[in-house]
């Protein structure tokens, strides 16, 4: 396919690989470099293709909570199933929310109760619902970084030209950027440099990450999906420290434009705002992370039509060390429910749900334990 | 969640609501392409475009120009790569 097939050269694959050895080689450290790639999409690549096993010893990948599934908390799942559970309302949700577990029930489970919840590709989908449904109340469950914004919003802005009075959305989206500062403000995690997510960068644009470089002084490379990308962006990001250099650079640039999208940045910045507090699993309480829709488009949010109280906070089982597998603190395996209790068939947490988690991911491709393990 | 996959616009259905139809490998659907449209690029110039989408939305344009130099990029590193196992070969065998 095009574009896809050329981005996955075998050849060129090894050329990289020998190349990164080579950079890595000249890098004296005491202890291996750790490199985050940020986004679970890039995650679900490096155990894919297994590139971790093909990097040199002193590279180190940390996997990051980039997978909007994975760090919504179960009291937001809660609040998923408590719209489901209302008269007339049809829930619409992408399928990864699916399965995400509340402290009550999934939306899955929900929807077995009795409640109707369809899974639906596209928010445009959700809203052909609301046309086809004048008499029901249709929501979608607006979830994701700010790839999936501008389609929401979009979605959104439609729905208001149209006077649609039975649509509106369940705005969990997160930004990028500030949680990368959460990230980059642990004092557990101690980081090398940045795979960025090429998809959120196709959005915002390389700018927003220039505080990585100028205040925490991490290298950071934009990249894209196939393995060819990453290798490429590990190459790049390798050789920055290699060189002492520490930039934002852009790998993916057939996608990514340096000022991002003008269209998809304007709907955003007409239909949300930052929120002030909201919580994440694994990241706590991040101010500015979260977003709500503005209140000249209220009679779209979900929240102040079902009088949503705010989020109870809703803790995962003690037992389970999600929060700490997605700060990259702990690995999946260390987990005492990992591939126990918790596996892709009965997921305790959503690191077991996404294909984007670490713990699927992990589960998936056999790697129990690390060759360091 | 965040994947986005490349297809190519063949068709404008609605103008005015930015809807057109995309090839994804062969699949057809409709797509809202009001990010990629703007001053410089109207709605009927998109007919053609290769664009990555993602969950209903033509996202970005795919910029051909830099696709073929991160290719070119990769190939040069390859035949670098190729250049230096010869040079050491030759110096084994001096």
């Amino acid at each position: 396919m095009k574009y896809i097939d050329e981005f996955r050269d075998p050849a060129k694959a090894r050329k990289l690989v020998d190349e990164i050895h080579k950079l890595a080689a000249t890098i004296q450290r005491d202890t291996p470099l750790q490199l985050m790639e940020f986004c679970g999409g890039h995650t679900h690549t490096l155990f894919k293709y297994g590139i971790e096993a093909m990097l040199p010893a002193n590279i180190e990948m940390v996997h990051g909570p980039g997978c909007p599934v994975c760090v919504l908390p179960m009291a937001r799942v809660d609040d998923c199933v408590a719209i489901a559970e209302q008269p007339g309302v049809i829930f619409t949700t992408f399928g990864d929310a699916m399965r995400v577990p509340g402290t009550r029930k999934s939306l899955l489970q929900a929807k077995a109760d009795g409640c109707d919840v369809r899974m639906v590709y596209s928010p445009m989908d959700a809203l052909a619902l609301a046309r086809k449904h004048p008499d029901r109340e249709v929501v979608f469950f607006a979830l994701g970084f700010e790839t999936t914004m501008p389609s929401t919003a979009l979605t959104l802005l439609q729905a208001h030209r149209e006077g649609l009075k039975n649509f509106s959305l369940f705005c969990n989206h997160i930004t990028t950027p500030a949680t990368m500062r959460a990230i980059l403000t642990d004092p557990d995690l101690r980081l090398d440099g940045f795979l960025a997510p090429g998809h959120v960068s196709m959005v915002i644009g390389a700018q927003p990450y220039d505080f990585v470089t100028r205040d925490y002084h991490k290298p950071l490379v934009i990249t894209g999906f196939e393995p060819l990308d990453i290798l490429q962006a590990l190459w790049m990001l390798v050789k920055q420290i290699a060189e002492g250099r520490c930039e934002v650079e852009n790998q993916y640039a057939r996608i990514v434009p340096q000022a991002g999208n003008a269209a998809g940045l304007k709907a955003i910045a007409e239909v949300y705002e930052t929120r002030e507090h909201s919580e994440f699993r694994g990241l706590g309480n991040i101010g500015d992370a979260g977003i709500q829709i503005r209140a000249a488009y209220a009679a779209y949010d979900a929240e102040k039509k079902f009088h949503l109280q705010a989020a109870a906070s809703a803790h995962d089982p003690e037992h389970l060390k999600c929060a700490d597998v997605l700060r990259g603190v702990m690995k999946p395996w260390e987990c005492p429910a990992f591939g126990k209790e918790c596996n892709p068939q009965t997921p305790l947490g959503a690191l077991m749900v996404s294909p984007e988690g670490s713990c699927a991911a992990y589960y998936a491709y056999g790697k129990l334990a690390k060759r360091s393990a | 969640m965040c994947l986005g996959i490349p297809g190519q616009i063949t068709a404008i259905v609605d103008a005015a609501n930015l809807i057109a139809t995309v090839d994804v490998g062969g699949v057809k659907r409709e797509v809202n392409i009001a990010c990629i449209v703007d001053d410089v690029h109207s709605v009927e110039q998109c007919v053609g475009d290769w664009v990555l989408v993602h969950v209903g939305f033509a996202m970005s344009r795919l910029d051909e120009e830099e696709a073929a130099r991160t290719l070119a990029l990769l190939a040069e590193l390859g035949d670098m790569q190729a250049e230096l196992d010869m040079m050491r070969q030759m110096e084994g065998q001096a």
